[in-house]
């Protein structure tokens, strides 16, 4: 499409293999320059304004559906914010085991989820190959094998949520100050009967991600590749914690901006810019300011960010990815694969822990204490730090919501990715449907969950269309 | 003979629809005998390649694109199904309905907490697609043959009832997988 400044738009549009609803364009000059690309998310929900009235113990179950994909993650920040609501932080054993099985089960689930079935195809078969086998459907008739360990392991995690949240998708454990339920023996079983089959395939998924990175890295070292800033929760040891911690942050050489800073003190630390092409906010770590303080989120991230990691074969993966760079913060895109499937094997790791732990069969569930008006619930989910911050009247009703999803973080750093790849890929050639994929790759690299960055309203002039039966607009009205 | 295309979209909705479609796990494999892929997130394909006998519609419409792209399913598919509770009645995403909408754009963007917008100003670009004023089920848009209810329909649902329709059998579904949580 040329447009009468002799400039060139294209736009990819939807982009495909991610979860949710997002678009690109690219404007390129008369001599083929990339000028500007852009990653929009072109979708709302409204979630901060209409669960206002709303009862706080509905928030856990009702938040859950901003995404179908990591709807635990939400369910677990909504859950952390009403334990305090209720004055139950302090979770009893059980609750608490209970809660980070199903969050493990949740980022296993995840992460297979989007190196098998989504991003697989593009390391299989090129970023250039026949769309019609760049797919999972592709990776099933050509690396069988591989696909059902892709589909066995995502449905081990979807079990695990299954058996600690009462269903699949969208399930209902979690409530405040505690669980609804323990894991009894015969589901523990259930589960243990799997456990040394994914323990394998963990692995294998790992060394997968690890020998793909480290064959390809002259390509990969500078695909969508910038340098920035980290942050992620962190125990308070300096261990990675993808349920509970406190906020860390670190220059793209490895210095800390802050750190064991208090989830609850996050307002002092983030803001978030609105910009008018997008409807997903762009945050930044205030000190910094706009141009400098923005960060990545997620599994590259969380590895950068932490210390160590509490169970050993993740660990050891984890030295050998940090070997790579030095110990300095890896500032590769293409590196957040391999990051997943460190993150991946710890899941594993951490779930065969917790099936072992007495425990999951506690009888003691929910606890509560001196009551709250507000609170923050913060979690590391699949993609990222999710913070969720309300405030509850005396009737129990929400009166506020504030939500930072993981993928809003990741904004500028994927527009940054998309930028940079247009730039190298696309200036000055033939721009072809491979060419254009190159740049979903870059976006996929971030795992980004556009449902859930949705949740915002836009402004927007308001038009309603009235169609007949055969698509012919019979009548339009518009406002604003 | 060619096998029967499927084509699957998420409009206002979450994927969970699509997620639970993945659950059917192994019987997947089976699903990939039985039908080939056109137009669905989990490929490549931005538009339809051909004609389909079945399109599952995840979400309702909340904006011009979502309107856009179920009528391009329903001139596409033979079958048009409303998968989950946002296709059939709007879901969640549809509590918005009951709020005026200013209030909406002022919470996102000028009032929550974390927003930097000295400005003012809020989304408001050609590239990002017009808001309807409210979010509206599928069957009121176009014409919808079949309705799976759930939040999302179990995996069990989603597979009997491809089955059968792929079969020409009436989805004669028992009540544990018409009812849910």
């Amino acid at each position: 499409m040329v447009r009468g400044n002799g400039q060139r738009r294209v736009v990819i549009e939807p982009v495909t293999r991610v979860e949710g609803h997002g678009k690109v364009s690219i404007l390129l000059d008369e001599e083929g320059r990339v000028t500007q690309a852009r990653l929009h998310i072109v979708e709302f929900r409204g979630f901060e304004r209409f669960i206002q009235g709303r009862p706080f113990w509905e928030v856990p179950v009702l938040v859950q559906r901003l995404c179908g994909i990591c709807p635990v993650s939400h369910h677990l920040a909504a859950a952390k914010a009403m334990d305090r609501i209720v004055g139950g932080e302090k979770l009893t054993p059980t609750a608490e085991k209970m809660r980070r099985l199903m969050h493990y089960g949740q980022t296993l689930q995840s992460h297979a989820l989007h190196f098998f079935h989504l991003v697989s195809p593009d390391l299989l078969f090129g970023f250039d190959a026949d769309p019609a086998i760049r797919n999972i459907i592709g990776v099933v008739a050509e690396h069988r094998d591989l696909a059902v360990q892709g589909v066995m392991l995502r449905r081990f995690g979807q079990e695990v949520i299954r058996l600690t949240a009462g269903k699949k998708i969208h399930g209902t454990g979690a409530i405040p100050g505690g669980i609804n339920k323990n894991l009894t023996v015969e589901e523990r079983d259930f589960l243990l009967s799997d456990l040394d089959q994914m323990v394998e395939w963990s692995r294998g998924a790992l060394k997968i991600a690890k020998d793909y990175t480290v064959e390809n890295l002259t390509k990969l070292a500078s695909f969508g590749a910038f340098e920035s800033n980290h942050m992620s929760i962190v125990r308070d040891d300096g261990a990675m914690d993808l349920y509970h911690g406190h906020l860390r942050a670190l220059d793209a050489d490895g210095n800390r901006i802050f750190d064991r800073v208090d989830c609850s003190d996050y307002l002092d630390y983030i803001a978030e810019e609105v910009r008018p092409w997008s409807y997903m906010k762009f945050p930044f770590i205030r000190t910094l300011g706009r141009e400098k303080g923005w960060y990545r989120v997620g599994p590259l991230a969380r590895i950068n960010v932490c210390d160590s990691i509490d169970t050993p074969e993740a660990e050891a993966a984890r030295r050998e990815f940090m070997a790579l760079t030095d110990d300095r913060p890896n500032n590769m895109s293409m590196a957040y694969h391999w990051a997943r499937m460190i993150e991946l094997v710890h899941a594993v790791e951490k779930i065969v822990e917790l099936l072992h732990d007495p425990d999951l069969q506690g009888d003691d569930l929910v606890v509560s204490g001196e009551r709250r008006g507000e609170a923050v619930g913060v979690i590391e989910a699949p993609r990222g730090t999710l913070i969720h911050h309300y405030r509850v009247n005396e009737d129990d009703q929400v009166t506020m919501a504030n939500l930072i999803v993981s993928t809003t973080h990741n904004n500028e750093p994927m527009n940054r990715a998309v930028t940079k790849v247009a730039q190298d890929y696309l200036t000055g050639v033939e721009i072809t449907e491979g060419l254009l994929n190159h740049v979903e790759v870059a976006i996929r690299a971030y795992d980004p969950c556009l449902s859930c960055a949705t949740h915002a309203l836009g402004q927007m002039p308001l038009t309603v269309t009235v169609f007949d039966y055969e698509g012919n607009a019979l009548d339009s009205r518009s406002t604003g | 003979m060619a096998k029967p295309r499927i084509a699957t979209t998420s409009l206002a909705g979450c994927f969970g629809c699509h997620m639970s479609l993945l659950d059917i796990d192994e019987r997947i494999l089976k699903l990939l005998e039985l039908v080939d892929f056109d137009k669905s997130p989990i490929n490549d394909f931005k538009e339809f390649t051909g004609r389909c006998r079945m399109g599952l519609i995840e979400g309702g419409c909340a904006n011009e694109e979502n309107v856009r792209v179920l009528q391009d399913f329903r001139r596409h598919c033979d079958i048009l199904i409303s998968v989950g509770d946002c296709a059939i009645m709007g879901g969640i995403p549809a509590m918005r309905n009951m709020v005026p909408l200013q209030e909406c754009l002022d919470e996102a963007y000028r009032n929550g907490p974390s927003v930097y917008n000295p400005s003012g100003q809020v989304p408001n670009d050609p590239e990002i697609p017009l808001l309807l004023d409210k979010v509206y089920p599928c069957h009121e848009v176009v014409k919808i043959d079949y309705h799976l209810p759930g939040c999302p329909p179990s995996a069990d649902t989603l597979w009997e009832a491809l089955v059968a329709l792929l079969n020409d059998k009436p989805v004669d579904l028992p009540y544990e997988l018409v009812k849910y949580d």
